[in-house]
Formats: C-alpha cells, structure tokens, sequence
C-alpha cells in the first residue's frame, strides 16, 4: 500500500521523531510561519466565517451531486478532446497509466506535485517499467534523489533543513555550491531543464476540475506544472473523484480559500487552467490528455459517516495547526496523509490494520476544527474512527477491561460514592511529592513527563456531607 | 439563587480544594448551593476512548440525577460541560430519543462556573484580590467547544493586584486530552513540556485556568522541571482577598 511511509511500528515511529531535532525545529518553524501568515491573510479578507460557510456549501452541494457533476465533467473533457478514465482501485489506476506510458514508448515522465500519486503509488507502478519518472516539485524532487518519503501534503520536505538538503545534493548530484536555497534552487531548476525537455508525458494532479468547462485548475508556486504539462506530447492528469467545482465561480472561493489557508497567500505564484490537449491551429499543449479520475474507497467514505471529509481541498492548515503533527512530524503518522486530516483519511484509504493508532495521535483540542476552511470536523471524525476501533475489538484487552470497569462504577452511583471517598485517601496516602509508590501501566505513562497531582486527601463529596452535618 | 454543583470526578477525588472553592465563591455571590450525590463521571474516559456505546448507562444515571430539580448545574470544568452537552447526540446515535430529549433538558442547564457567574449571575467583579503576575491557560474545551473565550478574561481582569501576561501560542493544547496523556504519553509529554517552557518565559507567579484536568496536566509537569509557579483553578483565584484566602 503506497500511503505507507514506514514499516516500523506506530510507538517507535514517535519515539524516533520526538527525537528527530533537525525535524522538530524545522516544523516549528513552518507552523509558526506559515499559521502567522494564514490568520495575516483570514484577516485581511474579512468575513472569514462568511468565506468558510460558502466553501463548506460549495462542497456540500458538489458531493450531493457528485455522480451528475462526474458524468458532465467526463463529457466535457471528451468534447475537448481529452480521454478520461474511471478508476475504482489504485491498481486500475496505476494500469491505465502504465498502459498509455507503454504504448508511448516512454522513457522518460515529468512529474509536477500530486498526492493522489503517490496515493495510488503510481511512480513504482512505472518504474518497474523501466521508465525514469522525475518529480518536478522542489520539495518532491529533494525527497526523490534522498529516497525518502513527504511529511506534509503540501510541504512534503517541511521535514528537511538546508544542511541535509545540501549533503544530498552533493551526494546524489555532485553540487558543489553554498546551503544558500537560492543557489541551491537555482542548481536543480538547470538539473530538471533537460528533463522537461526531454520527457515523453507530464503528469499532475488536479486541485479542482471545472464540470461546465471540462478544465482543470492547478495552484504551484514554481512554475514547474506549466513545463510538466505544456512540454511533453502526452499530459496525464490524475485527481480524487472529489476534487470538482461545478463552474469557475465556485473555483474562485474555493481558491480563495486554499491558497490563504494552505500557504498564507492570496494567491499561489502561478494558477494554471488547462482546457484539453492542443487543438488545430493552436501552438503549443499537449498533442494527447488523459484524465484519470480515481475513487479507490472514495464512494465508501461518501456513504459512511465518514463523507464530510471528502469536503477536504487539500490544504494543510490542519497540519500547520496540530500540535500532535508540531511533536512528531509527518513520519511519525507514517502516512503519507499526516496530520488530523491524515488520521481521518488514512485509516479510511488505507484500512485500521495498518493505521489504527492515528486516530488516538489526538488530544481531541479540535484547534484543526478552527482552521479548517471547509469547516470538516475533524476531531469528532477522529473520535468517530476510535468509536469504530473500540467496537470492532481491536483494542487490548486491558483496556477493555478497565473501561468496563469504570463505566459499571459510573452507572452505580453508591458504588461509584464509595469508590471516589476511597480513591481520595488511597491518593492522599501514598501519592508523596508527586510519585506513586506503584508505577505501572497508566501510572507508569503519565510519569513518564510530569508528576501526580498533590491530592488532598479527601473526596469533595465527604467535605461537603461532613459540612452539612455541621 | 439555587444551583448544583457537577464537582467532576478529577475535583472529587484529587482536587476537591477546587471543588470547595467553587462552593464558596457560588454562596459568596448569593447561591443556595445543592450537591446531588449520586452523580458521577461525565464518562469522557469511556467516549473518548472510543467507548460511548458503553458509557450510556453512565450517562443515564447522570441525566436521572439532575432531573430531580430544574437548577442550573455549574462546574469548573469546561470539558466535562461540553461532554454533557454532547449527550443528546449519542443518544441518537444509539436509538435512544426518549434519552437524547430528557438529555438535551439536562445538558442546557449545564454551566462552566465562569459562564455561570458571567452571563447568568451576571457579575464580572467578585471583589477577589491576589497580588502577582499570572498566565491564563484558555482550555481548548471552553474557548474552542464552547466558546467562552471572554467570561475568565473578565473575571481575572477584575482581580485587585493580578496582573495577566501574554505567552506564546496561548490558545494551544496543553497536552492532556484525558486518556491521551497515558495513551500517547509520549506525543502528550511533548505538548506539556512545550506548553511549561512558554508558560515558564513569562516568569510568572500563578497559572490560572478554568479547567481542572489540564491544570493538573500543566501542574505536573511544572513540578517535574521544579518550577515555583503556583498552579491555582480561576475559583480559587476568585475566593482571594486581602488576607488571603477567603
């Protein structure tokens, strides 16, 4: 399964990334800078929760409708010219777009950034081909030429600092330059110049895929998608089943709002709105254009209590505002969807078995619910995996029993009475300067970073029933 | 004015100075304070475990309990409140209407103590004095769940002597999220230690919140590093005067 980033277990995933400094600093550092820059943006535009209820409704509607907006936008991007390809599984989808790299004799593909991609693990799928695939994006392309995996679904080398990302390039690309980004940057764009030139198919995702029109809708900030999708003869487009906007108007909000939301900007450096291949007369585009459309567990996720995340445009504010991603990155999740919006959608795409502990890297403060500008209630949908979890028996057996425990106390009040009058002087008595003498199972965990409460002594229900009597 | 009192099961059983703080300051603005003993647990350790299924026999007897009147039911805890408030939705959820009505009947009549004596008592000033620098921790539970962001601002604000610092990334997460902190305790440790340190720049002499289970988060970790910041529930800050406690 490609939304896996790791193989190591959940815990020592964590541990190793609470560890990890270089990563720790440099996600503290975006979280600050970029949550800085969002709310400079939601102020400036006014009306902010006016803005989010429009987008929500725009969602809304288009999952409401999505069959009908699906068939109009596959007639439409036919009309224009382009093929469009429906995938239930990421394995049709990596099929398709395997077949139609065969048949161009591809030796060589452009990427631009696109987690739906790397969702369907398309790069393996061509690779195995014997096909050189080049990702364009900057931060994509360091992870690439370092084999390493995106911790962030718009940020994928947030994880990085300047000085490893030097070492790589000297290592992989003999670069001899400064860590100054400029020139480091400036070192791959000459890099990746021949690659747009040479390359057989450009390949990208979609941010939103116009239904009237036909047209899809892509934000970057490096140009990059307008050479990986104008350059070669064959430009493949993959998108979610759920990233449409039934007109351009809806476009513009949705925009809006994942431009500021994702990067603190009013706009991306480059919007770039592709309406088919090349027509006759026309100079430049490519001469073919597919679009595969992927569901892989999407309709599912429409029909369960899950569907209000299929709103999701994408952004990350979420991410920049966890403070459960701030500790341990996007690698602790070990999914290539981290974060809360991660720990709803990977269990979802990617069943409990692999990602059952996502929804519980949660302290349910629900600040993601906040920023969130398609207004997903992201921590009840956590919550809401932990219910499924729970109830399908995959948690351990201790827990089960105590929450059993607790919830039969719970339910019988003279049990429960006795129960915290006792609690409160079994506390008093051997909670000393915040240790306890057992230190085991929770006990053990809450130590691990601070001390126990310095408890009174005595239950607040037997003060207060002593005062009575007085 | 009669009114209950939902002490939550952390007060009851390790911080009951919260608890009689909260009493005292609700007789000191004129209430007739009830406590009904046979309430418990507002059962988050279950639902947010996962276990709401389980937890509704729990939830019964807490909306039984309160039924035996129609007063107001404060307590000074806004997560175990906005728990409460979410009662009517699981009993929906588990066919439960009958409940999910007599819930919502309970539920609107639960307070956060700060809410309570702002916008129901309608007192902002409760003639507390404490001398010295505090930081306010707003919890998650009560400025983003149930959005009272400016009743404890009030309330501290009017103190005679206390003076409220700003920190860094004020609004975020403590790091409890009840069973969170012994389940991802590592993940939960972090938060604690990044929310101490910005506490701890500030210098000040008090951390107030209005939440007793993420004071005794912060209080926890603040006593691991050995920092002389005293951890007080914004009730026990209320009941201050001249002379000291009240």
């Amino acid at each position: 399964m490609s939304l896996k980033t790791s193989e190591l277990p959940f815990k020592e995933r964590v541990e190793r990334q609470v560890h990890n400094e270089i990563m720790r600093r440099a996600v503290v550092k975006a979280q600050e800078t970029i949550g800085a820059n969002r709310q400079k943006m939601v102020d400036e535009l006014g009306h902010w929760e006016e803005w989010r209820e429009a987008a929500k409704q725009i969602r809304n509607h288009v999952l409401e409708n999505l069959d009908a907006y699906l068939h109009q936008l596959s007639e439409k991007v036919s009309q224009n010219g382009g093929h469009v390809f429906f995938a239930e599984t990421a394995e049709e989808a990596t099929d398709y777009i395997r077949k139609i790299a065969l048949e161009k004799n591809a030796k060589k593909i452009v990427k631009s950034k696109s987690m739906v991609t790397e969702e369907i693990g398309m790069n393996h799928v061509l690779e195995a081909e014997g096909i050189k695939v080049v990702e364009t994006d900057l931060g994509e392309y360091l992870l690439q030429i370092a084999d390493d995996k995106p911790s962030h679904i718009v940020v994928p080398a947030i994880h990085k600092d300047r000085h490893q990302i030097r070492k790589d390039l000297q290592e992989k690309l003999g670069y001899q330059g400064t860590e100054t980004p400029e020139e480091m940057t400036a070192f791959i764009r000459k890099v990746i110049r021949r690659d747009f030139l040479e390359a057989d198919i450009g390949i990208s995702g979609c941010n939103f895929a116009v239904a009237e029109t036909g047209s899809l809708c892509l934000v970057t900030n490096e140009g990059n998608l307008r050479l990986a999708t104008t350059m070669p003869k064959t430009h493949i487009a993959v998108m979610g089943m759920e990233r449409i906007a039934p007109t351009f108007k809806e476009v513009d909000v949705l925009i809006t709002m994942l431009c500021r939301s994702a990067v603190g900007a009013k706009l991306t450096g480059y919007n770039t709105w592709l309406t088919g291949p090349r027509l006759e007369g026309e100079t430049d585009g490519p001469e073919d254009f597919h679009l595969v459309i992927v569901d892989n567990g999407r309709s599912k996720i429409l029909e369960s209590e899950f569907k209000e995340v299929l709103r999701c445009i994408r952004c990350g504010a979420c991410l920049n505002t966890c403070p459960a991603y701030r500790q341990i990155g996007g690698h602790g999740y070990g999914s290539i969807y981290p974060g809360p919006i991660g720990a709803v959608i990977s269990p979802l795409l990617g069943g409990y078995q692999d990602f059952k502990e996502l929804p519980y890297a949660c302290s349910l403060c629900s600040g993601c619910n906040s920023v969130c500008p398609v207004k997903i209630p992201l921590a009840q949908l956590i919550l809401r995996h932990r219910e499924n979890i729970a109830q399908s028996g995959m948690t351990p057996l201790t827990e089960r029993l105590s929450i059993k425990g607790f919830n039969f106390a719970n339910a019988h009040p003279a049990i429960w009475d006795g129960s915290v009058k006792i609690g409160a002087k079994l506390a008093g008595r051997f909670i000393k300067n915040g240790k306890a003498p057992i230190r085991a199972g929770a006990l053990a965990e809450w130590t691990k970073a601070r001390d126990l409460p310095q408890p009174e002594g005595e239950s607040f229900r037997s003060w207060f029933a002593n005062r009575e009597k007085n | 004015m009669n009114v209950n009192f939902y002490v939550t099961c952390i007060a009851d059983i390790v911080k009951s100075g919260v608890g009689k703080h909260s009493v005292l300051l609700l007789e000191k603005l004129g209430c007739n304070v009830v406590f009904l003993e046979k309430q418990g647990c507002c059962g988050q350790p279950a639902i947010n475990s996962g276990y709401a299924k389980q937890a509704i026999p729990g939830m019964k007897n807490l909306v039984e309990t309160f039924e035996v009147n129609d007063y107001p039911i404060v307590a000074p805890a806004g997560s175990c409140v906005y728990a409460v408030k979410n009662y009517p939705e699981y009993f929906e959820r588990f066919g439960e209407s009958d409940w999910a009505a007599r819930a919502q009947k309970v539920a609107d009549r639960f307070y956060d103590i700060t809410d309570f004596i702002v916008n129901v008592l309608k007192v902002e000033n409760v003639g507390a004095t404490l001398t010295g620098k505090a930081v306010y921790h707003p919890s998650c539970s009560l400025t983003r769940k149930l959005g009272i962001v400016r009743e404890p601002l009030t309330l501290l604000q009017n103190v005679k002597g206390l003076q409220l610092l700003p920190i860094h990334n004020q609004q975020t997460c403590c790091g409890f999220g009840g069973t969170f902190s012994v389940k991802m305790a590592e993940i939960s440790g972090e938060m604690v230690t990044e929310k101490v340190m910005n506490i701890s720049e500030a210098e000040p002499d008090y951390l107030v919140g209005a939440d007793v289970s993420c004071l005794m988060n912060i209080a926890g970790r603040l006593s691991r590093e050995g920092k002389k910041v005293k951890v007080m529930h914004i009730a026990e800050v209320l009941m201050q005067n001249e002379k000291g406690e009240n």
